[in-house]
């Protein structure tokens, strides 16, 4: 009992901490503030596009996961859920290897097209998508998972094709694993901070993410950071608590 | 983090067991010596920390921008020395009643313009940072060296469009070494220690002389060490070393 309250504490007094030295009177002023409003404005739109991508691609993805079996189906696996445990660092020291103007895929389309992915809001967004969409990918395979084949199949006996017995029977079944998918992939896109400040840099506007805006301002104006910090707490509070019983459930 | 404070941590966790053989081996180590400093200043301090031999105790260097480090102390990290790269952040060490004593000025460093090997983009003044397709990065204005970048394109009455604002002056080095920036400003010293790049020169009535002072902190549970190392980054053998590591001297 003793060690169950003391992990709690630990837990708690970060939380209390922020929330003690909040600079309450100048909250509503600090989250409005040209450089915050940026910041706020420029994560919601990245993380929003990390997980249409993750959508996209999670999707085909997971269901690609659950139809495989045996070994190839742990590869796939741990290659999909490689970025959960992947210190997110590395996750952007990788992007920029692979995507950078040196990097494999990268240096071909600065070459041939100049185009150069580092310190855009797309490389932001690619920052995020990498970390993130694992926790989409995760949900929706285990929706798939217990998804009841005799749907599919009777679908299928009554003369259905492929694409539409996915349309039309398996994709609204998976409706809430894809649901519960994307927000907690975006809840992740949201709070990403190593990956895309080593691949996408720092700029206001362009790059500057929450995150990043809350390490960049703790060192000038602490205020602002704390404040930052706040609406992030916020967010993930409400998360939790519209998720409830659903999050545990998808994972 | 220390060592010992995360063992302290783990320590007070598990019911702050006072006995236990992790506090034991505290005895036997020589004691750290936290010394906090500006990341400009890592390949010098790294080298004066091998020939400084004074084995009571054991340099352990803190290395990240000084405005960090600041925000650090301020808090209440435990350092025992601090070394900044500018005065600004020691004045609000000072300010706060943390120091012990005065900071004294250890060295000087100028600003470079940092292109990669061969410089093949031809940069040769601050004035080329402005041409088209040039990918240019710098410290963030927080970052000393992001001031003193501002300092010196004021000087130069040039404008630049960053690509990035790094949170320490080794950052835009690594952007510049990785390929994905062409060019950045950065400490003589940098580009001194550094094989994968070259500098630029900037010229004098366009470029900004950095201050680095020194000094030991109040809280410090080896003021005499401290002062120790103090003396000897200001010793001949000191600053023999960090002039040979780029660094003007005091």
């Amino acid at each position: 009992m003793a060690l169950a309250g003391l992990g709690l504490l630990f837990f708690l007094l970060p939380l209390a901490g922020l929330i003690l030295r909040a600079p309450w009177d100048q909250a509503v002023a600090g989250v409005t503030a040209p450089e915050t409003a940026t910041a706020l404005e420029l994560s919601l739109f990245c993380s929003l596009a990390a997980t249409a991508v993750a959508i996209v691609l999670g999707i085909p993805l997971a269901l690609v996961l659950s139809r495989t079996t045996g070994n190839l189906r742990n590869l796939l696996r741990a290659l999909t859920t490689l970025p959960m445990v992947l210190p997110p660092v590395v996750g952007g020291v990788a992007l920029l290897l692979a995507f950078g103007r040196r990097g494999i895929v990268g240096s071909f389309l600065y070459q041939a097209f100049g185009i150069q992915i580092p310190f855009t809001t797309a490389a932001a967004v690619m920052a995020e998508t990498f970390v993130a969409m694992p926790f989409l990918v995760i949900a929706v395979e285990a929706g798939l998972r217990s998804l009841d084949p005799r749907y599919e199949e009777a679908a299928r006996a009554l003369g259905a094709r492929g694409w539409m017995v996915f349309a039309r029977v398996t994709l609204p079944l998976l409706r809430p694993a894809i649901f519960s998918g994307a927000v907690l992939c975006w809840a992740r896109a949201l709070g990403e901070f190593g990956a895309t400040i080593t691949f996408a840099g720092n700029f206001p506007g362009r790059t500057q993410t929450v995150p990043v805006a809350v390490y960049v301002a703790l060192e000038t104006r602490p205020d602002s950071a704390i404040v930052l910090s706040l609406v992030l707490l916020a967010v993930s509070l409400a998360i939790l608590v519209g998720m409830r019983d659903r999050w545990l459930g998808a994972l | 983090m220390t060592r010992a404070a995360a063992a302290l941590f783990a320590v007070a966790l598990l019911g702050g067991c006072q006995a236990s053989p992790i506090c034991a081996c505290a005895q036997v180590a020589p004691p750290p010596l936290n010394i906090f400093a500006a990341v400009s200043l890592a390949p010098a301090f790294q080298k004066i920390a091998m020939e400084f031999s004074h084995a009571a105790f054991d340099p352990q260097f803190t290395f990240a921008g000084t405005q960090t480090l600041t925000t650090q102390i301020t808090e209440g990290a435990s350092a025992d020395v601090f070394a900044s790269a500018d005065i600004t952040h020691m004045e609000a060490i000072q300010n706060a009643g943390l120091l012990a004593g005065d900071p004294q000025i250890f060295a000087h460093n100028r600003l470079e313009i940092v292109v990669a090997k061969g410089n093949p983009k031809g940069i040769s003044s601050l004035a080329d940072l402005t041409r088209p397709g040039i990918v240019v990065v710098l410290a963030d204005p927080s970052v000393p060296a992001g001031k003193y970048a501002q300092q010196a394109l004021a000087k130069a009455h040039v404008t630049v469009h960053p690509a990035s604002l790094e949170l320490q002056v080794t950052g835009v080095l690594t952007k510049v070494q990785l390929g994905e920036a062409d060019a950045g400003i950065v400490y003589v010293s940098d580009i001194f220690t550094s094989t994968s790049v070259d500098g630029v020169p900037i010229q004098d009535d366009q470029n900004v002389l950095a201050d680095y002072p020194i000094g030991a902190l109040k809280n410090s549970d080896h003021p005499a060490e401290a002062r120790a190392f103090i003396d000897y980054v200001l010793s001949p053998e000191g600053q023999g070393i960090l002039k040979a590591s780029g660094f003007l001297g005091a």
